[in-house]
């Protein structure tokens, strides 16, 4: 049997004008403003619907207040919208891009002339003894498996970590009918004041802020406070926090710990797309270095819902080639992106939350590497191949940001998948 | 500036070979000093299968394969468990009746190469790996073949080689080999009687007529699926693949790990040093893995990476003194059988410096036979 | 009422609404070990969104399926770790 070894996609394409990947608000935002020009678009997002990680709701349910504008004006758009769809590769053709993807279980290759990456982002998760019990969670991890059907009535919780999405999932879990003991902060009081008031040319942040504290008066709000150990025997039992002076521990059942968020650059980073400091680089049309891939949102660095609109707004008219029309919104965009910085400076990860880990704490969950197996004089790579640490299911996407905050390493080169993906999706059915 | 230390011998190149002939060299009593540009088996080595096979392409190839093959099981209960070495066995698999006729011819190869192996009938065949597609006509078991996890093997001899006194310097690039002695990329000189080559594809950079060339290959790993194959099995037509230089081709090739995961290969092409995944390659090789094992179709595939074989235009080694250079030793050049020579050629080498017989002929791969030839480069 | 479906978790019956997440209904069902790490630890859903692969399961017969990506379907066979050795 002969086989063209350069032919673009096995199976039945999706052909587009644009290719959005992500249906956060970035992706939406790009694709209605793309699809108002008159261009073909296709949206493909991994999630159950329109909304992405903020503004995620199961199918069936209403989606946030703040969502449903943008979800009506997708949805409302021209644009085609796949579901449950994981894009694997992204590459350059004569013609534009393919995208080879696997919708459930199933091939999904989109050709198109023009790609929008607004794949968004994921908590930063630290490791620390006790970790990796079940029980133990991400804070965004909760909130997304709360909004998908999970029950918490009656649970004790403990939230700890840093940043922004503490207070407003504290409060959804509270709203839910959990039992909210402590929400641990490890940010210092001063840094967080200083947060509150560097936020007064963003109102609207501050006013969500003081609206989830007034939720939950009966939880304890900590600074300068983060997990030390979790301990259990088959699920999670008891939290010990410190504040570097003291401890205290809590019988608790669920401990959801994150501490902010990463930008997810794999597919950007494999279709070639410079990054630094890992951030997807992005020109003032929202453009990367690879022409014709545009990216919008969490990967070009953190921001939040307001500037991923804007710059998947901008993204989407200038994958368009409307990107004169674009002008006007870069003022907002940019003062926006003023705020996001003074954000992620203030909440960045304390020393201490290295001092925390055992030489057994196992720092990469899917090959189950504890730290001590880890030589601090090697490389990432020398990591990866003597131990398999970043080897596993999760590509690094876990222990990645762990290790560099452990050992300062930076992410290796990604290769395709960007995604484990079945065999059969690769070769296509036949 | 050299510490003022002095060595016996220098060996260029942690990778599995190096290390082997580091081992040896210091098993002989001798101060050897191993010296890497990245870090130990950052190189091709990383990129192996870690498939120690009998491989009979020609009867100096069996030679060889086969005595070193037999010393990696003589080293096995002292490999660290993380060097995951499994005595799993090889299946060369036939397709039809045609097929089967060649793998009783190989049986006998074999066995004048003192490895003994066992024609699996159909029903053979599909008892032994229940999820290969059913119609085969059958395949030659070889008992004696066997996996390991090269990365730690190569760290495994290291280690035995430092405890003898030997030396590893990571990070250090040689830039020229000079008669007994090397030059690093620092300007850095470093003096020894023995220089040994075990630098891998990049050899000739070094010595610049040896005809090493190489040669890339993908390989896909997947999650764990434990139970899907339990040998290594490799189609007969590997063979044509492996030892014919054409532009491009795919051949099966799939070997079970301990933890479970399935490593699927092999593809090979000559295209220099582009190290970046062809993706129509990989779908021939995925397609091809298919074909004969239709459970694949969900296996879950985590990671895909290429590697660069250093290949030789008569497919065999180089191994033995290159009397250009006074005092330089070759060890390279093993195309895709690397890790399978490594003990042997080691051997063979500090066999060759120490000037007694080895256990196997060696004359075959002896670097001098390029010489007499002019270095038009790879034959096609 | 919602509308629901039956789905089995290692041969146990259990009924879902529509909507739901597989990880939310082994949860719903007192499942925390989703799988079993390769030294034999029990683990559970991490990240809830896709990222870090602790929630794998194996669903319909193919294994390694992210628990908090798939929603239940009528008829849907899941089996955890501890059974399948995932």
């Amino acid at each position: 049997m002969t086989y063209a070894s350069d032919f673009v996609c096995a199976d039945q394409a999706d052909v587009a004008d644009i290719a959005v990947v992500g249906a956060g608000p970035a992706g939406m935002a790009a694709a209605a403003a793309a699809a108002r020009t008159g261009q073909r678009v296709v949206v493909l997002d991994q999630g159950f619907g329109e909304g992405g990680q903020i503004w995620r709701h199961a199918p069936g349910t209403p989606p946030a207040h703040d969502a449903r504008s943008w979800i009506g004006r997708l949805v409302g758009s021209t644009a085609a919208r796949r579901f449950h769809t994981s894009v694997v590769d992204l590459r350059r053709t004569e013609s534009g891009f393919v995208l080879d993807a696997e919708q459930g279980t199933s091939p999904l290759c989109v050709q198109a002339t023009r790609v929008v990456l607004a794949t968004g982002a994921r908590e930063l998760m630290l490791p620390f003894p006790g970790w990796t019990l079940p029980g133990v969670m991400g804070v965004g991890g909760a909130q997304a498996l709360l909004k998908m059907g999970t029950s918490v009535v009656g649970k004790r919780v403990v939230i700890a970590g840093s940043g922004p999405l503490l207070l407003p999932v504290a409060a959804s879990l509270a709203n839910a009918g959990a039992q909210l003991l402590l929400v641990a902060e490890q940010a210092d009081f001063g840094v967080v004041a200083r947060f509150g008031v560097s936020l007064w040319r963003r109102p609207s942040l501050l006013m969500q802020a003081a609206r989830y504290r007034a939720r939950f008066v009966s939880a304890r709000y900590a600074t300068g406070t983060w997990v030390s150990e979790a301990v259990g025997s088959s699920d999670v039992q008891r939290v010990t926090v410190t504040d570097g002076r003291r401890t205290e521990t809590l019988e608790c059942d669920l401990l959801c710990v994150g501490h902010g968020l990463v930008p997810s650059t794999e597919l950007a980073r494999v279709a070639g797309c410079a990054v630094s400091h890992g951030k997807v680089v992005v020109n003032a049309q929202q453009e990367t270095s690879v022409s014709g891939v545009y990216c919008a949102g969490e990967p070009t660095g953190i921001g939040g819902a307001d500037l991923a609109l804007v710059e998947g707004e901008i993204a989407g008219l200038s994958a368009a080639g409307r990107g004169a029309d674009a002008v006007r919104l870069f003022a907002e965009r940019n003062a926006l992106r003023r705020t996001a910085l003074t954000m992620e400076a203030a909440f960045a990860p304390r020393a201490e939350l290295r001092g925390v880990c055992r030489s057994d704490t196992i720092v990469c969950r899917c090959e189950d590497v504890p730290l001590g197996a880890i030589d601090p004089a090697w490389s990432s790579r020398q990591a990866k191949l003597y131990t398999r640490a970043g080897m596993g299911s999760c590509q690094g996407r876990v222990c990645g940001a762990a290790l560099e905050f452990h050992f300062g390493w930076t992410p290796d080169t990604v290769r395709p998948p960007i995604e484990p993906v079945l065999l059969s999706t690769l070769v296509g059915r036949r | 500036m050299s510490d003022g230390a002095t060595f016996d011998a220098i060996v260029i190149g942690a990778g599995i070979v190096g290390a082997a002939c580091a081992e040896a060299l210091s098993r002989d009593g001798r101060r050897v000093l191993v010296l890497d540009a990245s870090f130990a088996s950052s190189g091709t080595t990383a990129a192996g299968m870690g498939h120690l096979v009998a491989m009979d392409d020609s009867p100096e190839q069996l030679a060889l394969t086969a005595y070193s093959v037999g010393l990696w099981a003589e080293l096995a209960h002292t490999l660290p468990s993380n060097a995951e070495y499994e005595r799993c066995g090889t299946i060369w698999v036939a397709e039809d009746d045609e097929q089967l006729e060649v793998v009783r011819a190989k049986q006998r190869v074999y066995a004048t190469g003192g490895i003994d192996s066992h024609v699996l009938d159909a029903r053979g065949i599909a008892e032994a790996e229940p999820h290969l597609r059913p119609g085969l006509a059958g395949g030659l078991l070889v008992p004696s073949d066997a996996v390991v996890y090269q990365p730690q093997a190569a760290l495994h001899l290291l280690r035995e080689a430092t405890a003898r006194g030997a030396t590893i310097r990571e990070g250090c690039r040689v830039r020229e080999v000079m008669p007994s002695g090397v030059r690093l990329e620092s300007g850095e000189t470093i003096s020894a009687d023995i220089v040994v080559n075990a630098a891998g594809a990049e050899a000739a950079t070094l010595t610049p007529d040896l005809p090493v060339v190489p040669r890339k290959g993908h390989l896909v790993i997947t999650d764990r699926h434990p139970g899907m194959v339990s040998h290594q099995l490799v189609e007969l037509g590997y063979l044509k693949s492996a030892h014919t230089m054409s532009a491009e081709s795919v051949a099966f090739n799939l070997q079970p790990r301990a933890t479970g995961q399935v490593l699927i290969g092999s593809s090979r092409e000559l295209v220099g040093w582009d190290a970046s995944i062809n993706h129509g390659i990989v779908r021939r090789m995925l397609q091809r893995a298919r074909d004969f094992m239709p459970a694949l179709a969900n296996v879950s595939l985590l990671r895909t990476w290429t590697g660069f074989r250093p290949a030789t235009p008569d497919k065999l080694p180089l191994i033995g003194a290159w009397e250009r250079v006074p005092g330089l030793w070759i060890a390279t050049g093993h195309e895709g059988l690397g890790i399978a020579s490594a003990l042997g050629t080691a051997q063979i080498l500090a066999d060759l410096i120490a000037g007694r017989a080895s256990a196997i002929d060696a004359a075959a791969y002896a670097p001098s036979r390029v010489l007499s030839k002019p270095s038009a480069g790879v034959a096609a | 009422m919602s509308d629901s479906v039956r789905i089995t978790v290692d041969e146990r019956r259990v009924d879902v609404v529509v909507g739901t997440s597989v990880a939310a209904a082994l949860l719903g069902i007192g499942t925390t070990a989703f799988r079993v790490s390769v030294t034999g630890a029990s683990r559970g859903p991490l990240c809830g969104m896709g990222i870090c692969h602790e929630c794998r399961v194996t669903i319909d017969g193919v294994a390694h399926r992210r628990a908090c990506m798939v929603a239940v379907a009528d008829g849907m066979q899941v089996i955890t770790g501890a059974a399948s050795h995932a």
